[in-house]
């Protein structure tokens, strides 16, 4: 057995305790809650009149430009971990590497921020 | 052993999650079936000590990419008899994407029968260097061009998503805080003396 796998094993152990908890509170109220289901009371609620039309409507597209912003940013910090893990074996080179790489993604920042693309409206 | 165990374990819900993923109908069940399946790709990189490589699939593509991904369903109006009727229109595409990956997938596994030698497995991990430490190493340095070459695609990403979907409505007035903080007592009011008797003219 892998040193680095029982490092893991408190992990599994809480993954294991999750899914049993969230599998009991599952499936214990199948058993225990009183259901008395009648044609009304399952019936699409709506403020007391009926379902104007269907629950999948179109977002706005603004949120797909959001998180796409969000996963660039996510990706560069991404790129900062194993270069700060490194820092020592990669040298000025390493650094400057880096400076440049975000410095290009800063340029992006600059004109998403000039664009306006961070207000929401 | 129980590395073994933990193998076949994740192989097979990564298997069955990426055979769900294309079947079931529902595209929003589809894509929370992708992120079962990226959660135990990740498990197996672990299982590969490749920490730095699962912890990034869990963060950037369960945590960002699968986002992006629900996003852009429910941007999509999803008409379940407009997606069957695309069917037999792209059925060639996919049938021919389909097969050449199949028969790749059939090349590598004759190869690694046939001579298991030209299959580059998994280099033995130095004892005191960490796979984070190890890629660093050499992501910065040999790989340099390249690493470059991402921030160039991401900046491309960056600005190509806002030249695509950046509209701002007219007419909206927008907070300008520079403006509000710039804001002065002696310009936003005005003290009067008044005359009892006379009022303001």
């Amino acid at each position: 057995m892998n040193e680095l796998l029982l490092e893991y094993l408190p992990l599994v152990i809480f993954i294991g305790i999750a899914f049993a908890i969230s599998a009991v509170l599952l499936i214990v109220p199948f058993f225990i809650a009183p259901q008395h289901p009648d044609p009304e009371k399952v019936s699409a609620y709506e403020c007391g009149f009926d379902a104007f039309d269907d629950a999948r409507m179109k977002f706005d597209v603004r949120f797909y430009l959001v998180s796409l912003l969000f996963i660039i940013f996510d990706l560069e910090v991404a790129f900062l971990f194993p270069w700060a893990v490194a820092f020592d074996d990669v040298g000025a080179f390493g650094f400057w590497a880096m400076m440049v790489f975000l410095g290009i993604l800063t340029i992006g920042f600059i004109y998403e921020w000039r664009k306006g693309a961070l207000e929401w409206d | 052993m129980i590395s073994a165990l933990f193998f076949y374990l994740f192989a097979a819900v990564l298997i069955g999650s990426a055979f769900m993923v294309i079947t079931v109908r529902n595209p929003v069940h589809a894509v929370l079936f992708l992120i079962l399946a990226f959660f135990n790709a990740a498990g197996l990189f672990v299982l590969l000590s490749a920490e730095f490589l699962a912890m990034i699939l869990v963060v950037v593509y369960v945590g960002a990419v699968m986002v992006l991904f629900l996003f852009v369903v429910m941007m999509l109006d999803v008409d379940f008899a407009e997606l069957k009727a695309g069917f037999l229109r792209y059925l060639p595409v996919g049938v021919a994407v389909g097969a050449i990956m199949a028969l790749e997938l059939i090349f590598v596994v004759t190869a690694w029968i046939t001579a298991p030698e030209t299959i580059a497995t998994v280099p033995a991990q130095a004892e005191d260097v960490t796979n984070t430490l190890a890629l660093g190493r050499i992501l910065y340095t040999d790989y340099v061009y390249l690493f470059e070459a991402a921030s160039l695609i991401l900046l491309v990403a960056m600005i190509g998503a806002i030249v695509l979907t950046l509209h701002h409505k007219e007419g909206v007035r927008r907070q300008k805080p520079a403006d509000q903080v710039a804001r002065d007592p002696k310009k936003a009011i005005e003290v009067v003396k008044v005359q009892s008797g006379r009022g303001l003219s």
